[in-house]
């Protein structure tokens, strides 16, 4: 049970609550679920709060501390909240050859951001990504959960646009 | 998904391989295995065989074995495991059944790496298909007492995890930093049961060799390198894509098959390999001579060698897990160094400090990845000295 909040706090963070509780249900209480749990609750949310942090260190019977380490050592984890959509372009060697710094720029115009940057409407967040595997057809990029290869800056405008018609992702 | 060459794995008929091992003493399956002298297609090309023998025969007081399937395919350059977890996810999955049946193992799981997503609904639908066909699941193919079963695990972007004790770790919820051997994953893995952490390709071949004996597999390749490998070929050549070739094959005939004709050089094994230059493209792809775990990233003639270093030191940077020293603070210098470098601003003096630092990490870091991420440099300072000292100021 939480011991951990407030009970102020713990009431206005409840439907949080609940829906940890539902991941925990789903994947058991115990520390090795830690990262599906995260992973979950990212994709329903869109971030990872530091109450989240708390509730879910309280019901794996870590320290809030362990749970905010492994949030933030790994790269699709993260504290920070991320756009509705994520686009991900591979900075690595194969796809930097193909001309991955092309596609970034035209990337960059198309949303008015940095690589880092979320948009202000919260759509889309910007982000390189090491080697993802598609270096028989690069550049590539990780459009939300799909890989998309042979990607040109011409494609760019397209990705986005399906992207914005695809809605929130799953 | 651009497979180049026919795959003897294309070739395998499902389940016979299982069936081969199953009606065979889970010992005998090991030594099996053992004979035909497979190595970690990973890239590290531990034996196989020995592996599963070491975990067999460690102490498991509650019981408890796992089989560890590592699709964390991070290595820059390497896709060869996209390509089979797409194409042929049920020759992984018998793979890891026959290693559950050799070391007596009742628990699976594949880490698949958090960018291939995207194949996790396919290899679950595979996985669906197996139980109700009686290949995973509880007295599997009849066999009873033989229960196993595998869960998909989805990583979350980090290279270090592809280092088997780092992946443990994340299996059990935590960060991705490698454990201190001792012990070794087959004495204390997976919550401190005995665990083998085999590649997916490793296990791809596990029925091939089951089905068609040891001496099959032994026959193919060089004496230290059997059988078949898989190639991950990337960069300046016209056909990119996955390439199937025995062990022993030269560089120059993968460059040959693949279009790379007027490579300058090639990267074998990634952004932790070496650069080799075309005087040795007459060198094999083995653990004798030139070791990969599958990437081939070809380098045209107007490649900067320089910047190549560059992109992996910087890609070094951003995935060193920051747990031990040599690690976290060699690759930054390592990295300024590659740039000082570019500028001509390196003298000759600091070039041979920044070799003795990359032969210090080499030594010194706890894991691969830190031991591997200084290759590329110092080859590069060794085989193409002149083309980057000539921008050393005398």
């Amino acid at each position: 049970m939480l011991q951990i909040l407030p009970a102020t706090v713990a009431e206005e963070g409840a439907e949080l609550v609940a829906a940890i509780d539902a991941l925990v249900a789903r994947h058991g209480a115990k520390r090795g679920a830690l990262l599906p749990i995260l992973q979950d609750l990212l994709a329903e949310r869109g971030e990872i709060s530091h109450l989240a942090m708390q509730v879910v260190a309280d019901r794996l019977g870590a320290a809030p501390s362990e749970v905010q380490g492994v949030v933030t050592f790994y790269s699709f984890l993260g504290v920070d909240r991320r756009g509705r959509h994520v686009i991900r372009l591979c900075r690595t060697l194969s796809c930097v050859m193909a001309g991955a710094r092309d596609v970034a720029a035209a990337l960059e115009v198309e949303l008015g951001i940095p690589f880092g940057g979320t948009t202000p409407d919260g759509a889309f967040t910007l982000e390189w990504a090491n080697c993802i595997g598609m270096c028989s057809t690069p550049p590539a990029l990780l459009a939300d959960a799909k890989a998309l290869g042979g990607v040109t800056p011409a494609h760019v405008r397209e990705v986005i646009r399906a992207l914005r018609a695809a809605g929130v992702p799953a | 998904m651009t497979i180049r060459t026919p795959l003897t794995l294309a070739t395998v008929h499902l389940d016979i391989g299982l069936r081969a091992a199953l009606g065979q003493a889970p010992a005998e399956v090991v030594e099996e295995v053992a004979r035909s002298g497979i190595r970690g297609r990973g890239g590290a090309g531990f034996r196989t065989g020995l592996k599963w023998r070491l975990a067999s025969e460690a102490p498991a007081p509650d019981g408890r074995r796992h089989v560890v399937c590592n699709a964390d395919e991070g290595e820059p350059g390497t896709f060869k495991d996209r390509a089979l977890l797409s194409e042929m996810p049920d020759l992984v999955f018998e793979g890891m059944t026959i290693a559950a049946w050799a070391i007596g193992a009742t628990s699976g799981v594949v880490y698949l790496r958090g960018e291939y997503v995207y194949l996790r609904q396919g290899l679950e639908d595979c996985l669906a298909r197996r139980r109700a066909g009686g290949l995973l699941g509880n007295d599997i193919l009849g066999m009873p007492g033989f229960n196993f079963d595998i869960d998909i695990r989805l990583g979350s972007g980090a290279y270090v995890c592809g280092e088997e004790t780092a992946l443990l770790e994340s299996l059990e919820g935590r960060r991705g930093e490698p454990r201190n051997r001792f012990p070794y994953p087959v004495v204390r893995g997976l919550d401190q049961a005995p665990t083998i952490v085999n590649n997916v390709e490793t296990f791809a071949w596990v029925p091939a060799i089951l089905a068609r004996g040891a001496a099959w597999f032994v026959g193919i390749g060089t004496p230290g390198s059997t059988g078949p490998k898989l190639l991950s070929v990337s960069g300046d050549v016209a056909r990119p894509g996955v390439y199937e070739f025995p062990f022993g094959v030269t560089i120059h005939e993968v460059l040959k098959a693949s279009g790379g004709d007027d490579a300058h050089a090639v990267v074998a094994g990634g952004a932790c390999g070496v650069c080799v230059p075309a005087s040795d493209f007459t060198r094999t792809i083995s653990y004798e001579e030139v070791s990969t775990g599958g990437a081939i990233i070809v380098l045209g003639p107007d490649r900067d060698l320089l910047d190549v270093a560059e992109n992996f030191l910087e890609f070094f940077v951003d995935e060193s897990c920051g747990q031990c020293t040599p690690c976290r603070l060699g690759n930054p210098v390592l990295l300024e160094g590659v740039r000082s470098l570019k500028r001509g601003e390196c003298t000759a003096v600091r070039l041979r400090e920044l070799q003795q630092l990359g032969r210090t990490m080499q030594d010194a870091s706890k894991c691969g990845l830190g031991q591997t991420s200084p290759n590329f440099f110092l080859s590069l300072v060794d085989q193409f000295g002149p083309e980057i000292l000539d921008r050393v100021p005398v």
